[in-house]
């Protein structure tokens, strides 16, 4: 299968390619094609969050030209997979792009979302001799309803160990400018998901939004707790052969 | 009281809320405790998403139809001896209230819990009118005694103290001495508003639903307040928001049980009543029976892309599952409607210029939203209010104004999103690398950095990875690190 790769911004120039080479590796791994579309750009979330419609709009309709050819459009983020089908209601009064953006939002997944749910893969193959803990992101549970597939994932990485995360429903904080404009809201937020990380004693903090991940672990460097912070797409990355992913 | 709770600033009541460790110890327990509760309970109905996919089509179905409703209802009360009034605004339903305590020659008035007088500032009005009012409710006459302390939930109202503060307000102002154990705190209550019930004059209560078809209104309580208020007195006022109305009995028992298991987690609260007037002293109800019909700008949001927001049956769901809320408090929204409901309510009613931050005070993670037993977007609704925010009020910020539109011009122009893209890992680095001596840089990157770290971005942007991979080095790229 063709996959058109929507990197995200955090996950082009943030991570730098950290993520990004596991994803695609891990896709290939999985038997398809990646390709990345050179024009694409944000998904528009940011401004659409802030209230600033006709910026997002105009993302949108970059992001639609951009990626309305793909077989399917695959993202290592359920936030921002998300925003993309939140494109139908945006466009709504533009009868043409409602329909475009219908289309593509049906074939426009989250990265586990689509191993498990399209390609059918629950085992990757994967070793990571580690214990870990999933922090489950609000946008990929409750907009994308997204739940089970990094779980099933996880579950079958050779080697691991797995701690449900106590309080996993709750948000870290992150929420786009959320964590600037409340910074001291987003503070107490985060400070609370760091305390539940730390109760399960996992040695690493898995996740599948990196705008969490950019914000948990970032609070726990700060604040010196020594759990490292992974995509779940660099822990099904890690093979046997290596013990290590080519990417670290 | 009014809407508005407060003259603070938004930020300075959420950085008292925050410093305020016995308030957030209570409200993150109670929020555990009642949520807790709450998911246990919804279980054992089968498809809780069945029911409230009816629910919101109960209460969609009676907003389209609203002027209806309410006058079915108004004409059934009327029918039985009893008194419809309609308010547009606080004034008049204060006006209306205290002419029939005065026609009373009421001296003492008992109230069940109700967020419409607080909104309409009743008992201000009430007591310069020269009556003395008495809240019934556990937590609001706790609350009463605490010099007039506002409400922090919708549901439970005192939700922010805990039992050793409740303790040293009945000590201050009522002479308690025993211990702060909850069965004893509340067996005093008991008997002080026992004394208060056999003298009051006139009743009142809130409405938790008219039911139009019988001209009835019902009250859901735990305590049996309400019952007394509505039983002892002769005279019982009940006040209501216009969108407070089910067709029939029907719909009510769908509410009811939407109500008690998203409020408190219960299937049912001790006590439910319905209630319609009895002239003469023949039935069980109130002789002398009167609802007042609140406005206060609700029509104005029928018809809007707001109108969900009347849908709420006011069982604080979203207030419990509520990240926000639990680590700022009620009081932190400044509104007698905390919570998300409040942050889409209390700008609807009052407006922006004391509440413009509300629609920001969340982080869109929709845990309300998936709560709402009636299904309203709460956090679809934030963004339609910051969109009005920026758009229609032009009340963002220049810089904010400025980004944006750069955001928008650059994500449509590859080219120059590329540019700016390239710019981000160095401007992180200097930041992360500590080498502007703490903290210049851009707005947003400062203040990320006044509690978190940034990711290190050295090497390559993704997009220049994936170039160079297809150029062949398709697995050989450590030499990024050394590159930059």
């Amino acid at each position: 299968m063709k996959v058109s790769l929507f990197i995200t911004c955090i996950g082009d120039v943030v991570y730098s390619s950290r993520v990004g080479r596991s994803v695609v590796e891990v896709l290939e791994r999985a038997g398809c094609e990646v390709v990345f579309p050179e024009k694409q750009t944000c998904c528009g979330q940011p401004a659409f969050n802030s209230g600033y419609h006709k910026e997002a709009k105009k993302a949108a309709k970059h992001f639609i030209r951009t990626f309305e050819h793909a077989e399917a459009v695959v993202a290592p983020s359920g936030s921002c997979a998300g925003m993309v089908k939140e494109y139908p209601h945006l466009l709504v009064d533009e009868p043409s792009w409602h329909d475009r953006a219908r289309k593509l939002a049906d074939k426009t997944y989250e990265f586990t979302q689509f191993l498990v749910d399209v390609l059918n893969i629950t085992d990757i193959g994967a070793y990571f001799p580690k214990r870990v803990t999933y922090h489950t992101s609000c946008h990929m549970t409750r907009i994308m309803k997204v739940t089970e597939p990094p779980v099933k994932l996880l579950e079958n990485v050779e080697g691991i160990t797995f701690d449900t995360l106590p309080y996993k429903e709750q948000c870290c904080g992150f929420g786009g400018t959320f964590s600037v404009k409340m910074l001291a809201i987003s503070e107490q937020m985060v400070d609370d998901k760091v305390k539940h990380i730390v109760d399960t004693k996992a040695e690493v903090l898995v996740g599948s939004d990196l705008g969490c991940l950019m914000n948990i672990g970032g609070r726990l460097e700060r604040l010196g707790i020594d759990v490292e912070v992974m995509h779940i797409a660099e822990v099904l990355n890690q093979r046997q052969e290596t013990g290590e992913s080519v990417g670290n | 009281m009014g809407i508005k709770i407060s003259n603070d600033s938004f930020f300075e009541r959420v950085d008292k809320g925050i410093k305020n460790d016995f308030m957030r110890q209570a409200v993150s327990s109670a929020q555990d405790r009642l949520e807790g509760r709450k998911s246990a309970i919804t279980e054992e109905m089968g498809d809780w998403e069945d029911w409230r996919e009816l629910s919101e089509e109960i209460r969609q179905h009676t907003l389209e139809n609203l002027d209806y409703y309410l006058n079915q209802f108004a004409e059934n009360v009327a029918k039985q001896g009893g008194h419809v009034h309609f308010a547009e605004t606080p004034e008049e339903a204060n006006e209306y209230i205290t002419n029939v305590a005065k026609q009373k020659n009421a001296k003492k008035i008992l109230k069940a819990k109700s967020m419409v007088s607080e909104e309409i500032g009743m008992n201000e009005a009430l007591e310069k009118a020269g009556c003395e009012v008495i809240e019934s409710d556990l937590g609001e006459w706790i609350l009463q005694l605490d010099d007039h302390d506002p409400p922090s939930h919708i549901v439970v109202p005192a939700l922010h103290k805990n039992k050793e503060q409740i303790r040293e307000t009945f000590h201050v102002k009522r002479g308690y001495e025993d211990t702060a154990e909850p069965e004893r705190l509340a067996k005093f209550a008991r008997e002080q508003l026992r004394t208060e019930f056999m003298q009051a004059d006139i009743g009142i209560t809130g409405c938790n639903f008219a039911v139009a078809e019988s001209g009835a209104i019902s009250l859901v309580t735990n305590e049996g307040n309400a019952r007394l208020a509505t039983t002892i007195p002769k005279t019982t006022i009940a006040v209501m928001g216009m969108e407070r109305i089910v067709p029939t009995w029907e719909e009510l028992d769908v509410l009811v049980t939407m109500l008690c298991r998203s409020a408190v987690g219960q299937k049912l609260t001790s006590y439910i009543t319905g209630l319609t007037p009895s002239p003469g002293g023949e039935g069980d109800g109130p002789e002398d029976f009167h609802v007042v019909i609140i406005d206060n700008g609700r029509s104005k949001i029928l018809g809007t892309k707001y109108q969900s927001a009347l849908q709420c049956i006011r069982c604080a769901a979203c207030i419990n599952v509520c990240p926000v809320y639990r680590h700022v408090g009620g009081h932190s929204y400044g509104s007698i409607y905390p919570g998300p409901i409040g942050a889409v309510l209390t700008p609807l009613l009052e407006g922006y210029d004391d509440h413009k931050e509300l629609p920001y005070a969340s982080s869109l993670c929709a845990a309300c939203t998936d709560a709402c037993p009636v299904k309203i977007p709460l956090h679809e609704l934030l963004i339609e209010h910051r969109k009005d925010i920026v758009e229609k009020e032009k009340l963002g910020t220049f810089t904010e104004k400025v980004m944006m539109q750069g955001f928008g011009y650059g994500t449509s122009h590859p080219s120059f999103f590329k540019m700016g893209g390239k710019q981000v890992p160095f401007l992180m680095n200097i930041v992360a690398e500590g080498k502007d001596g703490g903290g210049i840089g851009p707005g947003p990157i400062k203040l990320w950095t006044e509690i978190r770290n940034l990711p290190n971005s050295k090497g390559d942007t993704f997009r220049k990875w994936f170039k160079k991979r297809k150029g062949g080095a398709r697995d050989g790229n450590r030499d990024d690190q050394r590159e930059r």
